[in-house]
């Protein structure tokens, strides 16, 4: 009998819902056009992940505005409605910060695409959110400029998933990260406002909420147009592939080569194992005998080039390289390049399903980092391959796995987890450039104590008190982290009396 | 020592009296007028960690910003955002927290694009820590970068972790005779060309840059650009007098209006007063009586202005803010700086 008024209490439930939706989406047809509202499942079937495809959840609805003001009317429905919206962009994110929200409505910018300006005498750009990030630079090219930070997946990423990410790519030691490239966000926020933070001076009156806006993963406003900084594109660029017999030594090399002074334009290494998975993909001319390989880029004028280079080589071999070619062409310079830059396809090549990490560590903790990763593919009977962006310390452990063998996949989050609890120990960070998303969400625990994470909490009342964009995300609640059992402790010393509430 | 010290700041803290935070005062005439006691942080000081491989130096608040940059020079490093030093005894934290940015910012970067992380005291005497130490970090929101020029009113910055660059090799700088129009014209231009142009100053119709990176690059561009060649030493005190004010053109009591425009923006309508121009175009200080009515025109070029340094600071210091925006300006101060206690009024009245 209390079995039988459960399952009446679930359909009455469930009628409720269904009844409420077709409020919600009666609501939303009245501003936005056909084509840009989505609830039957069959369609909001290609929603439920974004480029993490372990976590996938089913939206309510899925809206793509094609206009701000249509973003301006959805935010104002779904906040009366207490509906929350989790945005979305290309979907090439690797963090599930695009996971949709069972209860809520995935807000995609798809459609608002367009570049609107671009002042190559200012050498800046104004674009729609959903304005890819390698067609920036494209229609910056006849001008001599581009968009300088490029994310692997620029082909496919958007404007606004980079500044919800704070994207960077493997020029960022040189040029900076999305932060550093973009002048101005205008966006809608919950309530309904359109705010700017930035402008298209070089800095904006007041808090910088901008600094703020960027790398926020959709938590604090919708994007709806973005200026971009565009820099001149260097006169040339050449690149040196270094081979090592082993890591430990390329580590190395890449401290020395910042200890000489130089910034290079690029600095990335791959291990054995990324080695042996990419070459027979690209034939890129990789070293298959070397323990680690380095890329190492300069740009600039022809005579900056060829001084740099020189400098490049004589740290490298003074640094235990046991080969060294420089790219002589251009076309040669992209084919050294493409094997980096096809480290994640050829994972998915040489294994069913691979799961990438992205934290951060100090440079002069690689060799420990490494270690320990060995010895954590034997404790999780899993293989791993290692890209790194070495410049700027930030590791792409790709740990390959199969989901279809039972257990694999909670082992390999596993290993991971352990990889990013080591990345905060070695004085790095859970996430370089990913994100935290609803994946790395239980690992900000590691790094953050209550009450930082308070902090942050408040930074997003401040604007959205509801708590309405894309909730659940990048911060734990201080709850989620007392159930995961971890709480980050500065200095070996309890300093939160108040954490038995929990 | 330093434990105790935080101890006597957060005693202060806790007092929830209003504080004005203060390391050696020489940005005491900026921003607007507060009130409270003194906190004095450069008992609070020191380098903490300095990892020349690493390109991160942290150091407490009250380091003098001279002695950061000694040590960062004798390993061949500096900090290329350059904050000004309007006095000797400038730190660390007031450099941070007031976020002003030297000569080579519109190519290098401003304080908050080299800001890693910090460790800040809040209004109710908590250590928080944002950020860290390495050049790539997303995780949580950009909190360090927040305080990059909040002017002390969300937290005493403790500490702070910024990200260094290898002294160029080469340097070199070149006068050009031109007046405002055609100088701004000249930058906008070399500033589409892959030049090592790092900073820029006009001023009276006398155009300066300075050229700075690889030895063979800065020699080409030498010749490619023409101009006079400046010798070494007097280029030298140039940039560092342009970076401390220490100029003829910022003497005197006159009031300092500071003008930040998009560089392609025509010479302001203000033409007989004096200007100088930095940045490429993008920073331009203007000395002269100006009615609250600058900070409109500043705005309808897509710009702000800000009373920099004397006039009467009744009418405002900084350009008002859009409404939902001040209103995220109030929620932020009060989840900080819940009983009032840090800078009152030094950024905007109500807070």
């Amino acid at each position: 009998m209390r079995q039988h008024s459960a399952e009446a209490a679930q359909d009455f439930s469930s009628v409720d819902r269904t009844v409420l939706v077709a409020a919600l989406v009666a609501e939303l047809a009245k501003v936005l056009p056909a084509a840009g509202l989505l609830h039957v499942k069959e369609d909001l079937k290609p929603y439920e992940c974004d480029g993490l495809s372990a976590y996938r959840e089913l939206p309510l609805a899925v809206l793509l505005p094609e206009t701000e003001a249509q973003v301006v009317a959805v935010m104002k429905i779904c906040r009366a409605a207490g509906v929350p919206i989790v945005p979305r962009g290309a979907g090439t994110g690797l963090s599930a910060g695009a996971l949709p929200h069972c209860d809520g409505v995935v807000l995609s910018l798809a459609k608002m695409k367009r570049i609107l300006h671009i002042d190559p005498v200012a050498r800046v750009a104004v674009v729609q959110p959903g304005v890819r990030n390698l067609s920036v630079s494209e229609a910056a090219a006849p001008f001599g400029l581009y968009y300088a930070p490029d994310p692997s997946s620029q082909i496919a990423c958007t404007i606004g998933g980079n500044v919800a990410e704070n994207s960077g790519g493997v020029h960022c030691l040189k040029y900076g990260l999305t932060v550093h490239n973009v002048l101005r966000v205008r966006a809608v926020t919950m309530a309904g406002d359109i705010v700017e933070f930035g402008n298209h001076a070089l800095d904006a009156p007041g808090y910088d909420l901008l600094a703020l806006a960027i790398g926020s993963e959709g938590l604090l406003a919708i994007t709806t147009e973005v200026t971009v900084k565009l820099v001149p594109r260097p006169e040339l660029a050449q690149v040196i592939m270094a081979s090592f017999d082993d890591v430990t030594k390329a580590g190395e090399a890449v401290a020395a080569v910042i200890g000489a002074g130089i910034i290079p334009a690029g600095l990335e290494m791959m291990d054995k194992p990324a080695i042996a998975a990419v070459e027979p993909f690209v034939k890129a001319g990789y070293d298959l005998n070397a323990a680690a390989i380095l890329l190492c880029e300069s740009d600039g004028t022809a005579e900056e080039v060829a001084e740099e280079i020189a400098r490049m080589k004589a740290v490298l071999e003074a640094s235990g390289a046991t080969g060294l070619r420089v790219s002589q062409s251009e076309a040669e310079r992209l084919r050294f390049w493409a094997g980096r830059k096809a480290a994640f396809p050829a994972a998915g090549r040489v294994s069913a399903d691979y799961y990438c990490m992205d934290g951060t560590i100090p440079r002069r903790r690689l060799g420990e980092m490494l270690t320990a990763i060995t010895a954590m593919e034997k404790k999780y009977g899993l293989r791993c391959m290692n890209v790194f962006h070495a410049g700027d310390g930030n590791l792409h452990p790709l740990i390959l796995y199969d989901a279809n063998v039972p257990g694999e996949l909670q082992r390999t989050e596993a290993f991971g987890a352990e990889i990013l609890k080591l990345s905060v120990d070695l004085g790095g960070t859970i996430t370089g450039e990913h994100g935290v998303g609803f994946e790395k969400i239980n690992s900000m625990c590691d790094q953050f104590g209550a009450d930082e994470l308070r902090a942050f909490h408040a930074v997003k009342r401040a604007f959205d008190p509801e708590g309405l964009l894309n909730p659940e995300k990048a911060i734990p609640t201080l709850h989620r982290c007392a159930e995961f059992g971890r709480m980050h402790v500065h200095g070996g010393q309890i300093k939160f009396p108040d954490l038995e509430r929990f | 020592m330093s434990d105790r010290t935080q101890d006597d700041f957060r005693d202060r803290i806790l007092a929830r009296k209003p504080l004005r935070l203060r390391g050696g005062g020489s940005k005491d005439f900026y921003g607007g007028i507060i009130v409270g006691d003194v906190l004095d942080t450069r008992a609070y000081r020191g380098i903490v960690s300095y990892e020349p491989t690493e390109l991160v130096v942290t150091a407490r608040c009250g380091t003098p910003l001279a002695e950061l940059e000694a040590a960062l020079a004798q390993r061949g490093q500096f900090l290329a955002c350059e904050p000004p030093r309007f006095a000797p005894g400038t730190t660390v934290g007031g450099a941070v927290a007031s976020g002003l940015s030297g000569s080579r910012r519109a190519t290098a970067g401003s304080v908050r694009d080299f800001v890693l992380g910090v460790k800040v005291m809040d209004g109710e005497g908590r250590v928080l820590n944002f950020g860290g130490q390495v050049m790539k970090n997303v995780a949580g929101f950009d909190v360090s970068r927040l305080m990059v020029g909040s002017l002390g009113t969300l937290g005493l910055i403790l500490e702070v972790s910024l990200k260094v660059l290898p002294l160029p090799q080469g340097d070199a700088s070149l006068c050009f005779d031109m007046p405002q129009d055609k100088a701004l014209a000249a930058l906008n231009h070399w500033g589409g060309q892959p030049l090592p142009l790092v900073a820029s100053c006009w001023t009276q119709d006398v155009l300066t840059l300075r050229l700075s990176g690889a030895c063979a690059a800065v020699a080409s561009a030498c010749a490619k650009l023409g101009g006079e060649r400046l010798d070494a030493t007097v280029a030298g005190d140039f940039w560092t007098a342009l970076r401390d004010q220490s100029l003829e053109f910022f003497a005197g009591e006159t009031p300092l209006w500071r003008f930040s425009v998009p560089s392609v923006v025509p010479p302001l309508a203000l033409p007989d007063l004096p200007q100088l121009i930095e940045w490429g175009g993008a920073q331009r200080w203007v000395r002269g009586e100006l009615p609250a009515a600058a900070f409109a025109l500043a705005a309808k070029v897509d710009g702000h202005a800000t009373l920099f340094r004397g006039g009467d600071k009744a009418n405002g210091v900084f350009a008002p803010l859009q409404a939902p925006l001040l209103e995220v300006h109030r929620r932020l101060k009060q989840s900080f700086d819940p009983y009032g206690v840090f800078n009152p009024g030094r950024l905007y009245p109500a807070f």
